[in-house]
């Protein structure tokens, strides 16, 4: 046993750094005082400064983050309401074929779920821009919110509701004042993925974007093509701090949800 | 067994008996079916205000659906079910005056208990310091105090009993259901909480319909037992006449342990029948009102506790037979002693020999030749049925 530790944890370490040693390198060089970007220069905010006098990445930065409010919203809502029919209604028709049509995205290419949304905001002849963004976003992470509230909801004891509603609730206050605090970190960890998702989101916004509406992750990608400036190393860090948050968070929701079930 | 008279010196009564009285919960030709399955067939019952009404049976033979219908979580396919004079087809859950305190307790597990108790009288609109003060009452009646501010899942399992009993309290319902209240406790807290149970009812005057498949519990706690056999009644009555005087071979073998020995009707003498058995040869009984027909085959159950065994032959020209000593079993408060008749092969009588009373004479051993023999009161004729 012991002879096998030394590799195994030696994968370990190549592992991660290949995972995380370009998002290591990003970020320790958006705090370099040189503008080369591959010369290491001194430490310095100077490009964060940069960052937030550059008007048209902090127009970005601001459209991707409504777009990310209102998607994740508007997906969390309607994720919970299928999570609820998938587990609640038992066999209706059609439950097989919205099962399957919801888990779908999941595994869709985006590049085909973009181009399908961009032919039908061309026929509907929609103006391209925040909606037609969100939309997409919406119809990429409704799947998601519905995966992970529905995981809940099958390990929720229906006796509760029953109980409610035995000791004298409606059935809608029995789901709001028993259901849906039991089951709200799912919820939450819900928006915050369809969040991140949202925000980080480069092939549907494409597509689905138009004149004047350049999502953050898109003002990124073009400036690259450029050349890497340390303002995009600035911003991408900025990105990935608010990402890294999200997902600990919600992840730890997760986690303490499923304590709470499992005792 | 010996437990079994407590529960009946309680009290006397028995409204059931009253043909003049308004029974409080009737089901009428209820029946349900969950597709093939009947879960309840064309069932009849009547339960009467302020009885503790038991209903046992086998897993699977449709307790918790019943009870569930009286709820109103499940509505019947055919047959209605009045309460109070009322029939509750299309009123929901929440508008009926019932309370169900669930198998799994299903407590709240989000709210703290004195707000778990609190959460039927907040339904009901009451004015918070009624509240508060119901709620008090409720944890002292649960001897709760200390907890008032703890979660479900800081307590242990007999307390999260007694805070799911005092909130199907609170609202003081015409019902309380109980389904397996006692099935998550140990064997002693069980006894204990009974009797609680019991003390609680007869204060409050509430009527109480449990679910149990625990003969003794049913036994000691209910002022009528309704036995289950797969969707039906199988017998209802209180639980000396359903042990003493069982309606079918079922509730015989259901409740408590029995011997049966099949035979015929030889002839009926007013009240003394006598029957012709195989195993143990002739046998009388004394039964009224019997509609059988000499040489209608029958089964005839003796309780092995009113069997008497000794070395020597009993001076009775009936009711009695010989053997050899199989097995003794030492269960505490008596001992089981099982008699093989007619040698290798044949048929096992249980005795049941009470512990407190050590016989004088010889004590019996295995494979000692032994007589048994009972008086003619103890044997029950039941109906040749299967
Ligand atoms: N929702 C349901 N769907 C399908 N079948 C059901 C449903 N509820 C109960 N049944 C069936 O109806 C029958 C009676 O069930 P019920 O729960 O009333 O039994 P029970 O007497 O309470 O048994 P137990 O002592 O095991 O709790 C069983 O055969 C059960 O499988
Ligand atoms: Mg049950």
């Amino acid at each position: 046993m012991k002879r096998f530790r030394f590799p195994h944890f030696l994968a370990l370490i190549l592992g991660l750094a290949f995972l995380y040693i370009p998002i290591l390198v990003l970020i320790v060089y958006s705090f370099n005082a040189s503008r080369l970007v591959t010369v290491w220069g001194g430490f310095s905010l100077r490009w964060y400064a940069a960052l937030f006098n550059n008007q048209p990445l902090m127009d970005a930065a601001w459209l991707s983050l409504r777009i990310a409010l209102v998607s994740a919203s508007v997906a969390t809502l309607l994720g919970t309401l299928a999570a609820l029919a998938l587990a609640r209604f038992g066999r209706f028709t059609g439950r097989t074929w919205l099962a399957g049509m919801i888990a779908a995205p999941l595994v869709m290419p985006e590049v085909i779920i973009g181009l399908a949304l961009l032919l039908l905001f061309v026929g509907l002849e929609a103006g391209r821009g925040f909606w037609t963004i969100a939309i997409a976003h919406v119809t990429l992470s409704t799947c998601f919110a519905t995966v992970v509230i529905q995981s809940r909801l099958v390990t929720f004891d229906r006796s509760l509701e029953e109980a409610a509603e035995d000791l004298g609730a409606p059935p809608w206050r029995a789901f709001l004042a028993i259901t849906l605090p039991i089951i709200a970190p799912a919820i939450a960890a819900a928006w915050m993925l369809a969040f991140t998702l949202s925000l980080d989101d480069l092939v549907l916004a494409s597509f689905a974007s138009g004149p004047g509406a350049t999502t953050l992750p898109m003002r990124l990608y073009s400036a690259v093509r450029l050349g890497v400036t340390p303002e995009v190393n600035a911003a991408s860090t900025i990105l990935i701090a608010l990402v890294a948050l999200i997902v600990v968070s919600a992840s730890l929701m997760v986690k303490k949800n499923l304590l709470d079930t499992r005792r | 067994m010996a437990k079994k008279s407590l529960g009946n010196i309680r009290r006397s009564f028995a409204p059931w008996t009253d043909p003049a009285a308004k029974p409080l919960v009737t089901f009428e030709r209820v029946t349900k079916r969950f597709g093939a399955v009947s879960a309840v067939e064309d069932l009849s019952l009547a339960i009467h205000a302020g009885e503790f009404f038991a209903l046992l049976g086998p897993s699977g033979c449709g307790k918790t659906t019943l009870m569930r219908m009286l709820a109103g979580f499940e509505t019947p396919d055919s047959g209605r079910i009045l309460l109070d004079g009322v029939d509750l087809a299309g009123i929901p859950p929440h508008r009926r005056p019932t309370n169900m305190m669930f198998q799994s307790y299903a407590l709240f597990p989000h709210m703290s208990v004195e707000a778990n108790i609190a959460f039927g009288l907040r339904q009901e609109g009451m004015a918070k310091a009624d509240i508060a003060a119901r709620v008090a009452e409720m944890l002292a009646l649960a001897r709760l105090e200390g907890f008032a501010k703890r979660r479900p899942d800081q307590l242990s399992g007999g307390q999260r009993q007694r805070v799911a009993l005092a909130r199907a309290l609170a609202k003081r319902p015409k019902v309380l259901l109980l389904d397996e209240p006692l099935g998550a406790l140990d064997r002693k807290l069980r006894e204990e909480t009974q009797y609680e149970l019991m003390d609680l009812q007869s204060e409050l005057g509430m009527t109480f319909l449990m679910v149990t498949h625990d003969q003794d519990e049913a036994m000691v706690m209910a002022d009528r037992i309704a036995v289950m056999e797969r969707g039906r009644i199988a017998q209802v009555a209180p639980p000396e006449e359903i042990y003493e005087k069982p309606a079918s071979r079922y509730v015989a073998e259901f409740v408590g342990d029995i011997n049966i020995f099949e035979g015929a009707i030889a002839a009926i003498a007013g009240d003394i029948i006598t029957v012709e058995s195989p195993v143990c040869g002739t046998i009388l009984l004394d039964e009224e009102d019997v509609s059988l027909p000499a040489g209608a085959r029958v089964f005839v159950a003796v309780r092995p506790e009113k069997i008497v065994i000794s070395h020597d032959e009993p001076a009775l020209s009936a009711n009695k037979v010989s053997g050899e000593v199989w097995d003794i079993g030492y269960l505490g408060d008596y001992t089981m002693v099982q008699v093989k008749i007619g040698g290798e092969g044949g048929p096992l009588i249980k005795v049941a020999l009470a512990n407190h009373a050590r016989r004088a004479e010889r004590p019996i051993a295995w494979e000692d030749q032994v007589w048994l023999s009972w008086e003619i009161e103890a044997g029950i004729l039941l109906g040749g049925e299967a």
